[in-house]
């Protein structure tokens, strides 16, 4: 079986400037998105309490919602959460309560309108422990992008470096504009997805980067685009597979994988689909405007020295 | 030429086999058992302990299917939850008849199934997170400032105590801030005041200083006896957490300091969250001052009613707060001094008991030698005066109880005021379990009920296992054995896996799991570049061999470097990440290096045995090799 019956080398870098046009495009409309709606920042990074409780039989919302307001939280989310008899409530930040008392207080609550309730979960995180996460998050997502761009500069040269990050925090860009127009829960195991994403999308530069600096060594005369082009269509096969197969996993933990594992699922597959684009349609254009050359990654060979002729 | 030496083979049937003995422990489940663990020091959990236990379950008739000692506890196996909580009971009963202070403490346990053999290799089951298996786990942030303040306001008594002894009048002594402040009239009672206050106590940095006619010493302490009371106030508020968490019986908790002034705490498995969450946030200390006035009873001393009802009023004197005691049905006002006599410090026992005369349920108490001594002092003029008893939570102190002295008070005496024999034993438990240097805060929490626990490890093993499935299928339809092989190789990277971290007993969390699909999922990665790159010499024309040898070169540069970057993120991830994003990562950086290990030598060593040797190859099973020119020749 071969999907990929390719005959010639397919032209891409001669569309390399539609490429990168809908690339800002897309940029454009997810950071708009970022900067008006803002993420919907989850309880790990806000501060708050979130529980989880299950009921017997599905319950009525805004019975629950009433005896939040009793309790005093006029601003409690309350919303069904995977099947209808669980229900998810979300409790911002309190002066002077610790968790220990607030879900109890709630249970008891609860439990006077409908006794089968059984809590599941309970997550309560203290506003300064929220920032500190937020901190840690932006520094790990500064961090990795640095050390990509110190071992691809060393491994290859710096302009693939550059031209690897640029394109793969464009998908991070994506992915959190989708968490942002949807306004999907973005919790700490979201930003884990996504890290882990970034750096799985540098693999595919990387495959391509690689396949282009053999191509330099083998094709001698061809020019910088036909290089480019070559490279990008041989390893075409081989990036659609393996993302394929990615894909594959991710989708099972996407109908599989419950509520808990929903929007981490969520964030790998866009960031799957995405990142074909971005490695191999946004990488490669950048590389070639930042006018990498033959010279850049083959080291020219050393002309024969005259060695120990007398003076 | 695709040969590989013999070592190559053992090692990689070496690494198989070891992987597959540290891999067992997982599948054999857990058992329910009751462990019993010394309270006092001078309990120990040996023989006849545990002959006790075997002859008190068979009395009872409970049937027991293990039963073994470790270095500090026994643990006895049951077949199901009922039995085992019923033999808790009776052997609670049985090891503890004293019930006001138990020898031994019996937890409810879960442990690992697999044989014994097995465990004596140090193999066990992967640690589960607390998102797996139920539990709590706590971030307490201690509030260091208070430790220091607390030590300063120790220092007073033992400065006053000094000047006077050495006759230098002071006329003032008081703390700001983080400092204290000592007035005196002159220089000269200064000058020797410092050089005593330096002889007796070397923890302060001196200062001096003049105002208005006050000549002051200001006191601070050293950067040195600061971090020494933070160090030891964080010690301290642990050991303190360890006895309380012992007292509920938890097994294998976790109590650790984190940074500089944060402690975790992790109980895993505990069932009752709410009685935990309470006494564990409970921040409770002991303090005893003297009334100075009151309304309550007119035959003590220091009844002065008008003196209340002033204070009521706001007129506060000097030197006392108003307070309010719980008594019955409503709240008796008392002046109280604010100098403190006694605090939880000085408390060696603490248990609840039945009063003799009326049954009511009280705590008794037994303070240490010096505690023993100032009380005396306290107590020895003060006959027919009121003491208060108060606790302090979280800065807000709030009275027990403030009986009547009717005799001088030594070390021993009994706390009134609880309403049940609960509150007493948890009022007990709460002061023997010591005082805390420094008040605590939660200020992150994470419960996860049993039920949810189980589902979630259900949930992880369930997506792992489909889309495995989904991508081998994928995998042997078009790559045929080449697929088969690297669906093997994938397999024995799991296998791998799984025994690193079994062996590691890092924490496996559901983000773990979802790491473990990840890395299947990425994995196929490498495969995939091999199998690509032999189609392609194949279709260039090379013969099968060099293909295959052709294939694996050319690709291991490109895995190296792929590899390379999802390490560097998941390497980022581990060390700023926490809880579960922390097993996440642990198990991405695990699966990468096995990932490479799996793709490249271990899938290599089985082609090259069903390949290697065959000079003559003529074709190789990876499906079909689709030529290009092939199809122009027939059209032409």
């Amino acid at each position: 079986m071969e999907f990929f019956r390719i005959r010639r080398d397919i032209p891409f870098m001669r569309h390399a400037l539609v490429f990168n046009v809908i690339s800002v495009v897309t940029f454009l409309i997810a950071v708009g998105s970022l900067a008006t709606k803002g993420l919907n920042f989850g309880v790990d990074f806000t501060g708050g309490t979130v529980m989880e409780v299950s009921y017997a039989r599905a319950p009525d919302v805004n019975i629950i919602r009433d005896s939040m307001m009793k309790l005093g939280f006029s601003d409690a989310a309350v919303q069904t959460f995977g099947t209808s008899r669980d229900v998810l409530i979300r409790l911002p930040v309190k002066q002077g309560f610790t968790s220990a008392q607030l879900s109890d207080q709630v249970m008891n609550e609860l439990r006077k309108d409908d006794d089968t309730v059984q809590m599941r979960r309970v997550e309560f995180v203290g506003p300064q422990v929220g920032s500190e996460l937020v901190e840690n998050g932006m520094l790990a997502l500064l961090f990795v992008s640095l050390g990509i761009v110190a071992y691809l500069a060393l491994r290859f040269e710096w302009k693939f470096g550059v031209a690897a990050i640029i394109a793969n925090l464009h998908d991070v860009v994506i992915i959190l504009g989708f968490f942002s127009i949807f306004q999907w829960d973005f919790s700490l195991t979201v930003l884990a997805a996504v890290l882990a994403i970034l750096g799985y999308s540098v693999n595919e530069s990387v495959v391509v980067f690689d396949r282009i600096r053999e191509n330099f060594r083998k094709m001698r005369r061809a020019s910088v685009t036909t290089v480019i082009d070559n490279a990008i269509t041989r390893t075409m096969s081989r990036t659609i597979i393996t993302h394929g197969c990615t894909q594959l996993m991710v989708t099972s933990m996407l109908i599989f994988g419950g509520e808990a594992l929903h929007y981490f699922a969520l964030a790998l597959t866009i960031g799957i689909c995405f990142g074909i684009y971005s490695s191999v349609l946004v990488a490669s254009p950048i590389v070639m405007w930042l006018r990498v050359s033959r010279e850049d990654l083959v080291k020219p060979e050393k002309k024969a020295e005259n060695i120990g002729a007398p003076i | 030429m695709n040969r590989y030496p013999l070592w190559t083979y053992l090692l990689v049937l070496g690494a198989l086999l070891m992987s597959v003995l540290y891999t067992m422990p997982n599948f054999f489940g857990e058992v329910p058992a009751v462990q019993v663990s010394p309270l006092k020091v001078t309990a120990k959990v040996d023989a006849a302990v545990m002959d006790k236990v075997e002859q008190t379950l068979k009395a009872n008739g409970i049937a027991l299917d293990g039963i073994f000692t470790d270095p500090n506890s026994i643990k006895v196996r049951f077949r199901d939850t009922d039995t085992q909580l019923k033999a808790k009971d009776i052997l609670d009963q049985a090891l503890n008849p004293d019930r006001d202070s138990p020898s031994f403490i019996l937890a409810l346990n879960l442990i690992s199934d697999s044989p014994r053999w097995l465990s004596a290799l140090n193999a066990l089951p992967m640690y589960l997170g607390l998102d797996l298996r139920g539990g709590i786990h706590f971030l307490l942030q201690v509030d260091l400032n208070s430790a220091i303040i607390k030590r300063l306001d120790g220092h007073i008594a033992t400065v006053r105590n000094g000047l006077r002894e050495k006759k230098l009048p002071y006329s003032g002594i008081g703390r700001e801030g983080q400092t204290l402040v000592i007035k005196f009239r002159d220089a000269e009672t200064r000058d020797k005041a410092q050089r005593e206050i330096e002889r007796i106590a070397p923890d302060f940095a001196l200062k001096t200083a003049e105002a208005a006619n006050e000549f002051r010493i200001i006191a601070a302490l050293t950067a040195q006896a600061q971090s020494e009371t933070q160090k030891s106030a964080i010690e301290q508020n642990i050991t303190t957490l360890r006895n309380r968490v012992n007292e509920l019986g938890v097994a294998e908790p976790i109590i650790q300091q984190q940074g500089a002034d944060r402690i975790v705490v992790q109980l895993p498995g505990v069932q009752d969250t709410a009685r935990a969450k309470d006494l564990l946030g409970r921040t409770a200390s002991l303090e005893v001052r003297m009334v100075e006035a009151h309304a309550g009873d007119s035959s003590a001393r220091d009844y002065e009613p008008a003196k209340i009802e002033a204070a009521i009023k706001g007129n506060i004197p000097f030197g006392t707060e108003l307070f309010y005691e719980r008594r019955g049905s409503g709240v008796e006002p008392l002046l109280l001094s604010k100098q403190v006599i006694i605090t939880g410090e000085r408390l060696t026992k603490a248990a609840p008991t039945f009063d003799q005369r009326d049954q009511r349920p009280v705590v008794a108490i037994e303070l240490d030698g010096q505690g023993a001594r100032i009380m005396r002092d306290a107590t020895r003029d003060a006959i027919k005066r009121r003491m208060a008893v108060l606790l302090v939570e979280k800065g807000k102190p709030e009275v027990i109880t403030a009986p009547v002295i009717q005799d001088q008070l030594g070390g021993s005496f009994q706390i009134t005021g609880s309403r049940t024999p609960r509150e007493a034993s948890d009022l007990a438990l709460l002061l023997r379990a010591g005082a805390l240097a420094a008040p605590m805060d939660i200020i992150e929490e994470r419960t996860v009920g049993p039920s949810l626990g189980a589902e979630n490890i259900r949930i992880g093993f369930q997506s792992t296992w489909i889309g495995f499935s989904a991508v081998a299928i994928f995998m042997v339809v078009y790559y045929l054995l080449f697929g088969l092989i690297s669906i093997v190789a994938l397999a024995i990277n799991v296998l791998f896996l799984i025994a690193l971290l079994s062996m590691l007993q890092a924490t496996l969390t559901l983000p773990g799991m979802a790491g473990i699909a990840l890395t299947v999922g990425m994995a196929i990665d490498a495969n995939v570049l091999i199998n690509e790159r032999i189609r392609e010499e194949l279709r260039n024309g090379n013969t099968p061999q060099a293909a295959i040898y052709a294939g694996y070169d050319r690709a291991w540069s490109t895995i190296i470097d792929s590899n390379a970057t999802t390490l560097i993120a998941a390497v980022m991830l581990f060390l700023l990440g926490s809880g579960p994003v922390k097993g996440f990562a642990v198990v991405l950086c695990l699966g990468i290096g096995t990932s490479i290990f799996s793709a490249v030598v271990v899938s290599r060593a089985i082609v090259n045995l069903y390949y290697g040797r065959r000079r003559k190859l003529e074709n190789i099973s990876i499906g079909q090799i689709w030529k290009p020119g092939a199809e122009l020749k027939e059209k032409a």
